[in-house]
């Protein structure tokens, strides 16, 4: 009996969470037969199901619901304000009261005879016919899940850990030994199972990003009841999938940008009809993928970031002085909102005022290795983009030593690295404290030996790190040695660890021991260093060497080249197995996750693992090969060009070294056109459902530099040509654009049949290229 | 109900702690330093693939001597996992009996971990908080 109180208690959940948006959108169209049906069906499910379990006041309120609901259906009431909000009530007390029996509280003892009565309609009330009840449809069964405890998976995902560990302890014991090759190959592919099994059970922590955006439309709807707002909340890729933990972690941040959108964003309606905008304001909430980063953008219509008085605030407030002000750019104006303790909002709202500001919003945010960017178009509006990583457990690191011991370190707040010994970097005592001076900017040093408690001083210090961490302040990290680059499944550490404010998290490196994943504003936080103003302001004359300055991959390839890569252009850094790679389609691609990307860096498929470095134009990806990645470099490189075109663009120095600079351009030109055709590509539109035309037109109509919709797409009436069947009567092209047709008999059926054949590769490609160019 | 009791010893004290609070007893190698962490935090230590948070529980006691046990008592709190060390483990008995507040006063270490006095075995024994003990005597001021 317990276990069917629980599933109950979690069906009703997700059916709440399910039918919050709904609700709203059938307050903005009660003519919404659809939406209605969905209401009611939640109200009935629950009257059958409480009724089963004898819970007497969930019962009498989803039966007073459907109610109501059923003489709305049966057109004997108007969906009025007055029913959805008491229809609202009735499902939040039912909520409330799922919440108390799941959690075995007290059931608050309200009287629920208001709500009730609220359902009741007037007439109703006066002896109307009663509602003929409609018959419960059934609900489709087309998805089959199966409903598991969270903490299961967890302990799934830490057991496949507990295999990788193993497995990583065995092959070395295995080397050690020198086990025979009938033994490695066994354990290869005991090696590739596990490998097939952490990839699955990754899968299953990942959740669609809907589980986020289900709560915006009722959020949306209560902020503007409270403030007299209308706001239109468009939602768009909800499909996009992303770690549950994740989910947990942007969710405070979401909740907070999009209250602050409707609360101080969007203006009143009547402010709105003032500045000639429609009295309704939008906000857009879009999600999705791009690399394995995910990118949210909260768009919204309203008033725009005033960036004169939030420089006015920061300089009343002492954080700004006014020599600074004078010298920053609209866009570093509009960026003061994620300094502590600054807001727009005139004066602090019930809504907005809750102590969380947008500083809070960023550093949480870059707490889990992503970045939030604000851009504002004063009287247009704002749009806010958080970037976050597809899983809050692997973050690409640097592992660093201090005083014995090793730390990790964020690549993403990684600035540059700088070795003492090279002599650009000169380091100076003032009174006590350190400044280090590189290339003339003069920065802050700490010493990561001395906050560690160690014994290695900062002279001795072999490597500086530039961090640039969370709200500014650059300052150089001294550590005793730079490790590797790799990447890092990070756990949460515990709050008696967090206590001590220099650490994000803590990880288990190669050798199976813990180590402390250091948290860059911490350590500026507890070296009491003052975040150092802009570079470009600090050193002006050297602002254009430091806009030319660019971040370097220095790679290895296999043909033993040193390489420069741009680390802009670095997607993520991978190992495959020489399986992944093949020769096919007439060069070497490698399957990596579930894509094919074409393979670079080596002209026939290795028999060994591979290194792999993913670079991308924003668009398309190609996969690099290196040997090793030996360091990662500051430097704005004096290019000597290469004899002629090819991978590299020339040569230049480092120290006392020759590396070639990959031509990244070269690179993706050999690609083009293989990659998905951008959006703005001429359209074609292809019938759909057709399997001839699906599989094996399609694909010929992209490379001609197409893009494919079907004919009932939104953007269909823009395309440059049409194509059909030679079958179809009735089709005709919108102006502009025109009709291909198709036939599949080889010969043309009379004189005035103008249809090509379906399989004439040659006529069809003429006639796809002479609409592209017209 | 019966109610299971986990005797260890810590500083030379025989003391008692829940045995449903203790998920196992494990033996910790190699530790990872936290500097700057509170001073009975001992240092990281990796148990499986789990990041487990050691404590020393002479130095929650405020007490001298930590640092040599390689005992320790696995408990997760609010989702995280902590390992106390303890000088030797004993045994798990019976409780004879509910929990009773302790009537005197306790040295002060003792007093802030203190949960009362139950009786197993012939034997009164202090009932120890985990919690306060993970917690150590930082947190605890400060709260």
């Amino acid at each position: 009996m317990d276990e069917l109180l629980k599933d109950f208690i979690a069906e009703t959940r997700e059916m709440l969470a399910a039918i919050g948006g709904e609700i709203v959108a059938w307050e903005a169209a009660p003519g919404d037969r659809a939406r209605l049906d969905a209401i009611f069906r939640f109200v009935h499910t629950v009257k059958g199901n409480s009724g089963f379990f004898d819970l007497p006041r969930i019962t009498a309120l989803s039966h007073a619901a459907e109610d109501a609901l059923a003489a709305v259906r049966s057109g004997a009431r108007g969906a009025d304000a007055r029913l959805v909000s008491a229809v609202l009530a009735a499902i939040d007390r039912i909520g409330e009261l799922v919440q108390a029996l799941e959690s075995g509280e007290a059931v608050a003892s309200v009287d629920d005879e208001p709500l009730i009565q609220a359902l009741a309609s007037p007439a109703e009330a006066a002896a109307s016919p009663a509602a003929p009840v409609a018959p419960q449809p059934h609900r489709a069964a087309n998805v089959r899940t199966i409903r598991l405890p969270v903490d299961l998976l967890d302990r799934m995902m830490s057991g496949v850990s507990d295999l990788v560990l193993a497995r990583n302890e065995l092959s070395r014991r295995l080397r050690e030994a020198g086990a025979g090759a009938d033994v490695e190959s066994c354990f290869d592919r005991v090696s590739g199972c596990i490998a097939d099994l952490r990839d699955a059970v990754t899968r299953t922590r990942m959740q669609r990003i809907d589980q986020l955006f289900s709560a915006l439309p009722r959020m949306v709807r209560d902020l503007c009841a409270e403030t007299g707002k209308k706001v239109a909340l468009v939602i768009d890729g909800g499909d996009v999938e992303l770690d549950r933990e994740m989910i947990e972690m942007i969710r405070d941040p979401l909740t907070h940008i999009v209250r602050n959108a409707v609360d101080h964003g969007i203006e009143p309606p009547e402010a709105r009809r003032a500045a000639g905008k429609p009295e309704a304001g939008t906000l857009a909430v879009r999600a999705c993928q791009a690399g394995n980063q995910i990118l949210i953008d909260i768009a919204d219509d309203g008033r725009g970031i005033d960036g004169e008085r939030l420089v006015a605030q920061a300089m009343a407030s002492g954080t700004l002085t006014a020599e600074r002000a004078a010298r920053l750019t609209p866009a570093q104006k509009i960026a003061l909102i994620f300094e502590p303790g600054l807001s727009t909002a005139a004066e602090v709202t019930s809504l907005s005022g809750r102590g969380v500001g947008m500083d809070v919003v960023r550093a949480n945010v870059e707490r889990i290795g992503g970045l939030v960017d604000v851009d504002s178009r004063p009287g247009e509006g704002v749009t806010l983009t958080l970037r976050v990583p597809l899983t809050l457990t692997i973050i690409p690191a640097l592992t660093v030593a201090a005083a014995g011991q090793s730390f990790a370190l964020p690549r993403s707040a990684i600035e540059e690295i700088v070795r003492v010994k090279g002599g650009a970097a000169r380091i100076e005592r003032l009174g006590g404290a350190r400044v280090v001076t590189l290339r003339g900017r003069r920065l802050p040093l700490v010493s990561l030996p001395d906050l560690v408690g160690g014994q290695g001083a900062a002279q001795e210090a072999q490597s500086l790190v530039v961090l640039r961490p969370a709200g500014g302040g650059t300052f150089a990290l001294a550590v005793d040695a730079v490790h590797d680059h790799e990447e890092l499944v990070v756990k949460p550490a515990a709050p008696l660890v967090m206590a001590a404010g220099l650490y994000a998290g803590t990880t288990i490196a190669d050798d199976g021991r813990p180590v402390l994943l250091l948290d860059p504003p911490g350590l500026a936080g507890r070296a009491r260093v003052t975040p150092a103003a802009d570079e470009a302001e600090e050193a002006p004359e050297f602002a254009a060497e430091a806009a030319r300055l660019q971040s370097w991959l220095l790679c290895r390839t296999l043909s033993g080249v040193r390489r420069l890569v741009p680390v802009s252009a670095v997607e993520r850094i991978e190992d495959v197995p020489a399986e992944a790679v093949a020769a096919t389609a007439g060069r070497l691609h490698v399957a990596v996750g579930d894509t094919l990307l074409p393979l670079e860096g080596c002209s026939e498929a290795p028999d060994h693992p591979l290194r792999l470095l993913r670079l991308t134009d924003g668009a398309s990806e190609i996969a690099y090969v290196v040997a090793e990645v030996a360091d990662i470099v500051s430097l704005a490189p004096e290019i000597v060009p290469a004899a002629g075109p090819g991978e590299a663009l020339g040569v230049c120095r480092i120290g006392d070294e020759q590396a070639e600079v990959i031509d990244l351009h070269w690179l993706f030109a050999r690609h083009a056109g293989k990659a998905g055709a951008p959006a703005e590509a001429p359209l074609c539109v292809l019938p759909d459902g057709d399997p001839f035309m699906e599989t094996i037109l399609r694909p010929l109509v992209e490379s001609a530099g197409y893009r494919v919709v079907a004919p009932g797409d939104a953007d269909a009436a823009k395309a440059e040509i049409v194509i059909v069947g030679s079958e179809e009567k009735a089709a005709s092209a919108p102006s502009g654009a025109r009709l291909l047709r198709l036939r599949s008999a080889a010969e043309p059926k009379g004189r005035k049949d103008d249809s090509i054949h379906r399989y004439d590769r040659a006529a069809l490609l003429a006639a796809l290229a002479r609409e592209g160019r017209g | 109900m019966s109610r299971l009791l986990l005797i260890v010893t810590i500083a030379g004290e025989r003391v008692a702690f829940p045995a449903a609070e203790i998920e196992a007893v494990v033996e910790i190698e190699g530790l990872t330093p936290v500097p700057g962490a509170a001073p009975h935090v001992a240092g990281l230590s990796a148990l499986r693939s789990r990041v487990v948070t050691v404590i020393d529980s002479h130095a929650s006691l405020g007490l001298p001597g930590g640092g040599r046990a390689r005992d320790a008592l696995l408990a997760v709190i609010d989702g995280h996992p902590y390992a106390l060390l303890v000088d030797s483990v004993e045994d798990v008995v019976e409780a004879a009996g509910e929990p009773q507040p302790l009537r005197a006063a306790a040295a002060p270490g003792w007093a802030r971990v203190a949960a009362g006095a139950v009786e197993a075995e012939g034997d009164l024994l202090l009932l120890v908080d985990l919690a306060a003990m993970v917690a150590g005597p930082a947190l605890e001021a400060a709260a």
